[in-house]
């Protein structure tokens, strides 16, 4: 234990000299890296604009305010688009993650060698790219529509839930699993009776969590053309219509608290 | 189980237990489910000769992938991805700084209620707004260039790591802290020596995934002129540079993929 000698006495300490010397070291290092990222920032920000903001931002709330309620009336079919896309997406996702995961997971991959790196491939690289940016690759191959969309957060969900299923699975008490095979069961039932009640809650909670994420990811999709109410959130932003941009922005708000809460109750009844 | 349970039992097959209980509750949310789906594909709205003629164009990405080319845009894409570093690092970091005292504040263990509202709610404005939605108004409000995409990104870490961070110390072991208390800590001596440690491997652990996530956020907001890759890469999408902006997702994902194995080894040395 170190110990520092004030005057004497003696006075517990948490780290050693050199323990301190080096975390002030580590200290000085990031905040000297912080402090550069901060210049570069300043030096390309128009400072005019900024001291500027307050006045612009009161100016727009004024604009926006009150929100076209009446508009509301464009926007059931672009939200129901919306909602579509994230059940239909995070459902491809899954039944896409599922074998992705069971051959990423270091304790049911056939080839830990060759397999496993493939797929880990496909997680870093669907985990990677925004849903954005899926949808913008898609728009421009498939063309704009619900369709884009919905396989761009496919694509995107692929890698979120596949890295929390195997890891749920590499987490799973391997006592069960020795218990099943111990009975004479082939691999595929000691699949489903070891492993999968195993990660049966986790793999719901995954799913609900990751609809929650697709919802609020599929109300932007619009913004490249990729269907939902993201297109209406665009055609009104090019116009500059900002009451309709503000109903827009509190639809969205509602329906992403809605889904919390949904998603927030249906795990609070899994787990 | 009791002893008649049992008895009733023995010479019975076994069967699996359903996952929802209720029988009547798991057969109407099948019927739920079902009809849903059938709605949701009947509304998609897909344009099959499109999609046909896509795939082509999705055959010459893929072959881009094959073959990307770092080097005719090379300039752009340096700079693009020192501006994504920058603002990924400074949101990070400010981030942090600002998401442990609103993290404090929203575990309702260490906070009497009022600071835990208006804690809580902070939190659940930065979660419900989308990036790209925060980094619309706040390019209209601020000017193009990175210092939006930098508040962005700060803005939706607090909602991310001060949510987490708050239910880790809500789950904390009382024992410890209650200990600390005890020998008479003051409340800042309580939170550096009873609740803090119990928490900061987590914290550090989730400061580096939000760094992950950040840099591929920041490689969309580009796409609404807040700074970074994104802006080359929208631009490549726009020539139909395939090539180049195979480059740039690939540089993504390695990217992605190198501070992934960084955090892993970080995560591993602190837990």
């Amino acid at each position: 234990m170190p110990i520092s000698d004030v005057s004497g006495r003696k006075v517990w300490q948490l780290r050693s000299r050199n323990e301190q010397l080096a975390r002030w070291a580590m200290w000085l290092v990031g905040v000297a890296i912080f402090m550069w990222c901060w210049q570069r920032i300043s030096e390309a920000t128009t400072w005019v604009f900024v001291w500027d903001a307050p006045r612009i931002a009161a100016d727009m709330g004024a604009r926006a305010w009150p929100p076209r309620w009446s508009y509301m009336s464009e926007l059931w079919v672009p939200l129901w688009d919306t909602l579509n896309i994230a059940t239909l997406g995070t459902l491809l996702a899954i039944i896409a993650a599922v074998p992705v995961a069971f051959l990423a997971a270091r304790n049911t991959t056939p080839s830990a060698l060759f397999v496993r790196p493939v797929a880990l491939f496909i997680i870093v690289s669907s985990r990677s790219i925004n849903s954005l940016i899926w949808a913008l690759l898609l728009v421009s191959i498939i063309g704009p529509g619900v369709l884009s969309g919905l396989l761009a957060i496919a694509l995107r969900s692929i890698g979120f839930c596949a890295k929390l299923l195997y890891e749920a699975i590499e987490e799973i008490d391997p006592k069960q699993v020795e218990a099943v095979t111990a009975t004479g069961a082939s691999r595929w039932q000691v699949m489903a009776y070891g492993i999968v009640p195993q990660i049966l809650p986790a793999f719901a909670g995954v799913t609900v969590f990751r609809w929650d994420i697709n919802l609020r990811e599929s109300t932007v999709l619009g913004l490249v053309g990729a269907g939902g109410i993201g297109l209406q959130l665009k055609s009104s932003l090019d116009v500059l219509a900002w009451p309709q941009v503000a109903l827009i922005l509190i639809i969205i708000l509602l329906a992403v608290l809605l889904s919390e809460w949904v998603s927030a109750r249906v795990r609070g009844a899994i787990i | 189980m009791t002893d008649t349970a049992l008895q009733a039992r023995i010479g019975r097959k076994w069967r699996k237990p359903p996952f929802v209980k209720n029988a009547a509750l798991r057969w109407s949310l099948f019927i739920v489910a079902a009809i849903y789906l059938v709605l949701a594909v009947g509304s998609l709205e897909v344009n099959w000769e499109r999609v046909s003629e896509g795939l082509i164009r999705g055959w010459r990405f893929i072959a881009a992938f094959l073959n990307p080319d770092f080097t005719t845009r090379g300039e752009d894409i340096r700079d693009g991805l020192i501006e994504s570093g920058i603002i990924t690092i400074a949101s990070t970091v400010v981030g942090i700084l600002i998401s442990v005292p609103i993290g404090l504040g929203a575990a309702r263990n260490i906070a009497p209620l009022p600071v835990y509202l208006v804690c809580r709610g902070i939190i659940a404005l930065s979660r419900a707004l989308n990036e790209i939605i925060v980094a619309i108004l706040l390019v209209a409000i601020f000017g193009f260039g990175p210092l939006a995409g930098f508040i962005t990104l700060s803005f939706a870490t607090i909602g991310f790591l001060s949510k987490l961070l708050a239910e880790d110390i809500e789950d904390m072991s009382r024992v410890q802290a209650e200990a600390v208390r005890a020998t008479g800590a003051s409340w800042l001596q309580w939170i550096n020596y009873g609740v803090q440690p119990q928490v900061l491997p987590r914290l550090i652990g989730l400061s580096m995934y939000r760094l992950d996530i950040n840099f591929r956020e920041s490689a969309v907001l580009g796409l609404v002129g807040a700074g970074g890759i994104g802006a080359t890469l929208n631009t490549a999408f726009d020539r139909y540079e395939f090539d180049t902006a195979a480059a740039i997702l690939l540089i993504i994902i390695l990217t992605v993929m190198a501070l992934e194995y960084a955090s892993g080894i970080i995560r591993a040395r602190v837990q």
